[in-house]
């Protein structure tokens, strides 16, 4: 039971930093219709820096200048490649996020070699004890900040011209220019912000218990690409629900490891993929959403 | 067999909206060849023809939404209040007063009808003017205020209508450019449609009504063009143009001869002459 209680807030925590990229990739989607494989780069992007400058500025200016250089990262990708891309398919521009990707995550795997990256972060390994549970600070700071960040953006999403102008040019680009909404604008944010919430999500990709960031924190990232799918890639809702089912199912699947041993090590891994795919029979444009990937 | 030439700027000066010589294509397909209007400040003018005619093009040039179907302007111009408006993006065409109400509607099914009339007003930085705007919009549209909560999705199709007409209001547009407002509305509320349309020109904004509902457009008109196949076939003044025997018959579907040649309808609900009955009238369309 204590050790439900535990996996459930940790898987729910991880769930919640998932449900970040998620809802970068879903951002991205509603506003271009691009479907961006190089969202794991934008976060190895956002992680570097806070490793390697948080010893000079500071962890807190450090997390700052990571988000900065994300989100910048991201408009960039949006203004240079993504607005110049003449093609007239909107699913060929994924292809050249894969090309994107390629070349910025080769260019920091490369910086980054073979060392393991501390952020300097201020929860480092301390471990929270209530009763028997014991829970690492940074599992709680995550699930806070995550839970924040999110209510955040779909309050702005809701609520403020932004999000008015986004969901606008979402549900019809042509209308919305129209309305005298710059669409050019519009994609240009969502990168940003994509890139920002994806720098928060590399910070507590790489704290306690992960060791730190290494040339693998960007295949971690890609498991919130499972949860975007299963949750609808046009969805918000279903980034946020895509994001927890994800976490949970890795955590509780990497608790019981043992007693599920019969499927062989590493199932935590595998099992997001499995539950996204198991979703879209059932439903296919995921939990919340209206298009099916397959038409993307 | 031109009632009139065809939009001679220079009478009224510069004020309002001129298209010159406009040739418009679609990759190698040409859409416009050669179409020349005015809309004088305060006027409503009307652009008829039927299907292919070209007419959503015309709105789409002006409005610079052409890309959104791979059109492009091949030569001439559009300039609004003597200020070119060809090329520029529709932000900027929104910001000098043009607003397009696009055909089908096109209101966004999944927002509320308030998060609609918000939409509206994304192009216009100034509140208070947002303000006047929103309560002029509700005054014309009482029903929009009571639906505010509700999903546009959800609404009828005249609501819908009166919803995109609001939406394109709350930019508070000198010129309003509207593409077949009553298509597919059943009469009685095409007829509303109309009135609102007058009203809206009575405060102060002038019209370009795209329709093929040529009965209630000649009526709502000072001035109307009639578009073949990307050229102005006819213009003149809506009044000639809806006396025109050549143009009682072939779209109006009034048989000059058998009619003894009644005079026109004034307004867009005004009683039926005896043979003609009033709903016959407003539901003819263009049969060319
Ligand atoms: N997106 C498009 N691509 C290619 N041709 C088009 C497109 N839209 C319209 N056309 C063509 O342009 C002509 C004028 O169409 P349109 O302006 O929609 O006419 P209307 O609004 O009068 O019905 C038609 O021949 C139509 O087939
Ligand atoms: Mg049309």
């Amino acid at each position: 039971m204590i050790t439900f209680l535990e996996l459930l807030v940790n898987g729910i925590s991880v769930g919640a930093v998932y449900a970040l990229i998620a809802l970068g990739f879903v951002v991205i989607f509603k506003a271009t219709e691009v479907v961006n494989f190089a969202h794991a780069s934008l976060l190895l992007a956002g992680g570097y820096v806070i490793a390697r400058l948080h010893e000079v500025l500071g962890f807190w200016l450090a997390l700052l200048a990571g988000i900065a250089t994300a989100a910048l990262v991201g408009a960039l990708v949006e203004f240079l490649v993504i607005r110049r891309a003449n093609v007239a398919v909107r699913s060929v521009l994924a292809i050249v996020t894969i090309g994107v990707d390629i070349v910025l995550t080769t260019e920091l795997t490369r910086r980054i070699g073979t060392e393991v990256l501390a952020l300097g972060d201020p929860w480092r390994d301390r471990v929270l004890r209530v009763g028997e549970v014991s829970i690492a600070e940074t599992r709680l700071v995550a699930l806070a900040v995550a839970a924040a960040l999110i209510t955040a953006f779909l309050l702005a999403f809701k609520y403020t011209a932004w999000g008015v102008r986004m969901r606008a040019a979402a549900e019809d680009a042509e209308t919305a220019a129209l309305m005298g909404v710059r669409l050019g604008r519009v994609s240009l944010s969502a990168w940003a912000v994509a890139g920002a919430l994806a720098a928060v999500a590399a910070l507590f990709l790489c704290v306690f218990p992960t060791p730190g960031l290494d040339r693998g924190t960007g295949l971690a990232a890609m498991k919130a690409f499972p949860a975007a799918i299963l949750g609808g890639l046009d969805s918000t809702t279903g980034a946020l629900a895509g994001g927890l089912i994800v976490g949970l199912t890795e955590a509780l699947m990497n608790g019981y490891q043992n007693q599920l041993a019969f499927l062989g090590r590493g199932v935590g891994d595998v099992a997001p993929f499995v539950v996204m795919l198991a979703v879209l029979l059932v439903r296919p444009a995921g939990l919340f959403g209206t298009r099916e990937p397959a038409r993307v | 067999m031109n009632v009139h030439a065809p939009g001679s700027p220079g009478a009224t000066g510069d004020s309002g909206l001129t298209v010159r010589d406009l040739v418009v294509g679609y990759g190698p397909v040409a859409a416009l060849r050669g179409i020349s209007l005015r809309v004088p400040r305060g006027a409503v003018v009307a652009v008829l023809g039927g299907n292919g005619a070209g007419k959503s093009t015309l709105l789409r040039a002006i409005s610079g939404t052409l890309r959104f179907h791979r059109g492009g302007i091949a030569s001439g111009d559009v300039t609004f209040d003597g200020e070119r408006i060809s090329g520029v993006e529709p932000s900027g065409v929104v910001a000098r007063g043009v607003v397009q109400v696009p055909e089908g509607r096109r209101i966004f099914a999944r927002m509320t009808v308030e998060e609609n009339l918000r939409a509206g007003a994304l192009g216009v930085r100034d509140r208070g003017a947002n303000a006047r705007a929103r309560e002029r919009v509700l005054g014309l549209f009482p029903i929009l205020a009571e639906r505010s909560r509700q999903r546009a999705g959800l609404m009828s199709g005249g609501e819908q209508q009166m919803l995109a007409i609001g939406r394109a209001l709350m930019a508070a547009p000198r010129l309003l450019l509207l593409d077949e407002p009553t298509l597919g509305l059943a009469p009685i509320m095409a007829a509303r449609i109309a009135e609102t349309i007058q009203e809206i020109n009575a405060q102060g904004t002038s019209v370009l009504l795209v329709e093929q509902n040529v009965a209630t457009a000649l009526a709502l008109a000072s001035h109307a063009y009639v578009l073949e196949v990307g050229e102005v076939a006819l213009s003149g003044a809506a009044r000639d143009l809806a006396g025109d025997d050549e143009v009682r018959r072939r779209y109006l579907g009034i048989d000059p001869d058998a009619d003894g040649g009644t005079s026109a309808p004034g307004t867009p609900d005004a009683p039926g002459t005896p043979d003609v009955p009033a709903e016959r009238r407003t539901l003819t369309r263009w049969s060319a």
